[in-house]
């Protein structure tokens, strides 16, 4: 494996580099906005926030992708001092999830919150805030910097599972409070540690320091800052907080919060062991640590998911076994096969997002439709809501893996990497995870298709009807996630060209 | 490193641990709220500890973090007391009580309103 990149290799023009401060303020100053009272602000708040992020990204990829990654030094400050941006493939695809997902729950939730009155007043600005803070923490290069968005997206994201009012979410939200802030804090224990030790706080400077750096506190500040990502991104066994929270939220809220919050904790993961600590330096067996822990969420996630009884908790319990696939590409890292699992991580990333956000809003539609996400209520559902269910189908098939989805292709290209670099046991687990994932989708459709007991079913007349653009908004993912396996190749390419441990060779 | 930084050193160390003690076998939330915030302090306390440099002046950057720490704790603080009033109103209860594995399941079930 290659050493990460080390020195600065080119700042963009200035056009790139305001692009991307745009995309971290304009959310922001849309946040202000949306808090000031009256509906105009909110509504020109959340539009001008939210709606000119896919426009700025379209030039920040494209400068991605002719010129390579880029850093941006804030305010002039050079590196060992100043904070600095940094943009390369994945944190451009994170920014582009951040956009597409955001962009379309947004708009679900604009008929649940109405901009301006009631909830919406509060919902907005907490919703745009969190915007902001994911795209900042997908840029930012510099500890610090990162432990301050990861306390702004989990103070933003808690907020918006609260809002639903019920004791079931309050209570999910003060459990992953206090849990966040416990991992908040070793994770800032950690950085304390590493920056003694190799006194830089900047996450791809920090590998210079690591060779004159007492081991031990190496080792211990590593251990904590990863401890602290892995209960932020609800890992196993440190998803405890996750199904409830997740399941209780209002629904463009869960679809965010599976699709884009927890993937977070899971990013940062990727750049402290893949960036920081190249996989040299890194003891192979903190990554089959990881991979182990991945494994054990995928399995058990994927039981847990079979055996609940309610929509919104069978796929909150999915992601948490979906998540398993991201961390079993690590011990991978220094094989041969590394770029094919790297592609097929991201990509799992991406058709997860797309199609476990795909679902939420599905269920959130179902659940208002028929007042109840109860498996056993489900029944008919292919003649009450057949879109919603439509959706939810569409999405399932890339949870599972089957073609064409974006699914399918990411679980096959960790076949392959894992065929390829001899990996017997990551393959069994695969496999496994794929035929619960089959389980659990199949269980929820065979419930909506059910007809028995025509008594037990609730009447007609209780069915309430959904706006059509909230159908549409779920459909729209759901067809997002099965088009992710169609025009995949300049994707993977994309990819591909920001696999690390590469790109620091020209 | 100098005897007094290693007091420092001693004393953070034991603040955390007082604090991490505390998290675990306290149900109270207020209780778990405080010991967090404990913990924080002996980090703070570390950091500054780290930063101060045997000789010559100490390193800006550390103070700088802890300042924005403070920050950051006291509104994660405030909104954790929000969410505990919002949860004694609709609960009447002081603690999250249950085993947290298994909660999730059988909370689903009772929560159906």
């Amino acid at each position: 494996m290659a050493t990460p990149l080390q020195t600065p290799l080119q700042t963009h023009s200035t056009m790139t580099s305001e692009a991307l401060v745009a995309v971290i303020f304009l959310p922001l100053l849309g946040a202000c906005a949306a808090v000031m009272p009256g509906r105009f602000p909110a509504r020109l708040g959340i539009v001008a926030g939210l709606l000119p992020l896919p426009g700025l990204l379209v030039a920040v990829t494209l400068a991605v992708w002719h010129d390579g990654p880029a850093w941006l030094e804030l305010g002039g400050w050079a590196a060992p001092l100043g904070i600095r941006l940094f943009v390369d493939p994945l944190a451009v695809l994170m920014l582009w999830m951040v956009a597409i997902i955001g962009g379309i729950a947004a708009a679900h939730a604009w008929f649940d919150f109405p901009p301006g009155t009631g909830t919406g007043q509060k919902f907005w600005p907490l919703w745009l805030l969190l915007i902001s803070a994911m795209n900042a923490l997908f840029l930012s290069a510099d500890l610090f910097n990162l432990y301050v968005c990861l306390e702004l997206v989990t103070l933003t994201a808690i907020p918006l599972i609260a809002l639903a009012g019920s004791k079931t979410a309050i209570r999910a939200s003060m459990r992953y409070l206090l849990l966040a802030l416990l991992a908040s804090l070793l994770y800032l224990l950690g950085v304390a540690l590493l920056y003694n030790a190799t006194g830089t706080l900047d996450l791809y400077l920090v590998s210079d320091g690591l060779g004159a750096a007492p081991p031990m506190v190496v080792t211990t500040a590593l251990a904590l800052i990863s401890l602290g990502l892995l209960l932020k991104g609800a890992v196993f066994p440190l998803h405890i907080w996750l199904p409830q929270a997740h399941a209780s939220a209002p629904g463009p809220v869960s679809a965010v919060l599976s699709a884009l919050v927890v993937k977070t904790a899971i990013y940062l993961l990727y750049r402290l062991w893949l960036w920081s600590v190249p996989a040299t330096v890194a003891a192979e067996g903190a990554l089959t640590l990881l991979a182990v822990l991945g494994a054990g969420a995928l399995l058990y996630g994927g039981v847990l998911a079979l055996l609940q009884e309610r929509l919104k908790l069978v796929i909150a319990y999915s992601t948490v076994a979906q998540l398993g696939y991201l961390l079993l590409i690590l011990p991978m890292a220094s094989s041969s096969a590394w770029p094919i699992a790297w592609q097929g991580g991201t990509y799992q990333l991406l058709s997860h997002g797309l199609a476990k956000a795909a679902m939420f809003l599905a269920a959130a539609n179902i659940l208002h439709g028929l007042g109840s996400d109860r498996l056993s209520d489900l029944q008919r559902l292919d003649q009450r809501q057949p879109l919603s269910l439509f959706a939810l189908a569409m999405a399932g098939v890339s949870i599972m893996g089957l073609p064409p989805s974006g699914g399918f292709l990411a679980k096959w290209l960790l076949l392959e990497a894992t065929w390829r670099s001899g990996q017997w046991w990551l393959l069994a687990v695969l496999v496994a995870g794929s035929l619960l994932a089959a389980a659990y989708v199949f269980r929820i459709l065979a419930a909506t298709l059910r007809r028995d007991d025509p008594t037990e079913a609730r009447p007609a007349a209780e069915t309430r009807s959904i706006p059509a653009a909230q159908t549409a908004c779920a459909l729209l993912l759901a067809l997002l996630a099965l088009a992710a396996g169609f025009a995949a190749a300049p994707l993977l390419e994309f990819i591909e060209a920001g696999t690390p441990g590469t790109w620091s060779s020209p | 490193m100098n005897p007094t930084a290693v007091i420092y050193v001693l004393t953070a160390a034991a603040i955390f641990g007082i604090g991490l003690y505390g998290l675990l076998v306290s149900r109270q939330i207020l209780r778990q709220l405080l010991t967090i915030n404990l913990m924080g302090g002996g980090i703070f306390l570390l950091l500054i500890t780290l930063g101060g440099g045997a000789e010559g002046p100490p390193d800006p950057v550390p103070q700088a973090m802890v300042l924005t720490g403070i920050v950051i704790a006291v509104s994660a603080t405030a909104f954790a007391l929000a969410l505990l009033l919002r949860w004694q109103e609709l609960s009447g209860s002081s603690e999250v009580d249950g085993d947290a594995v298994t909660d999730a399941v059988t909370d689903a079930l009772d929560d159906d309103e």
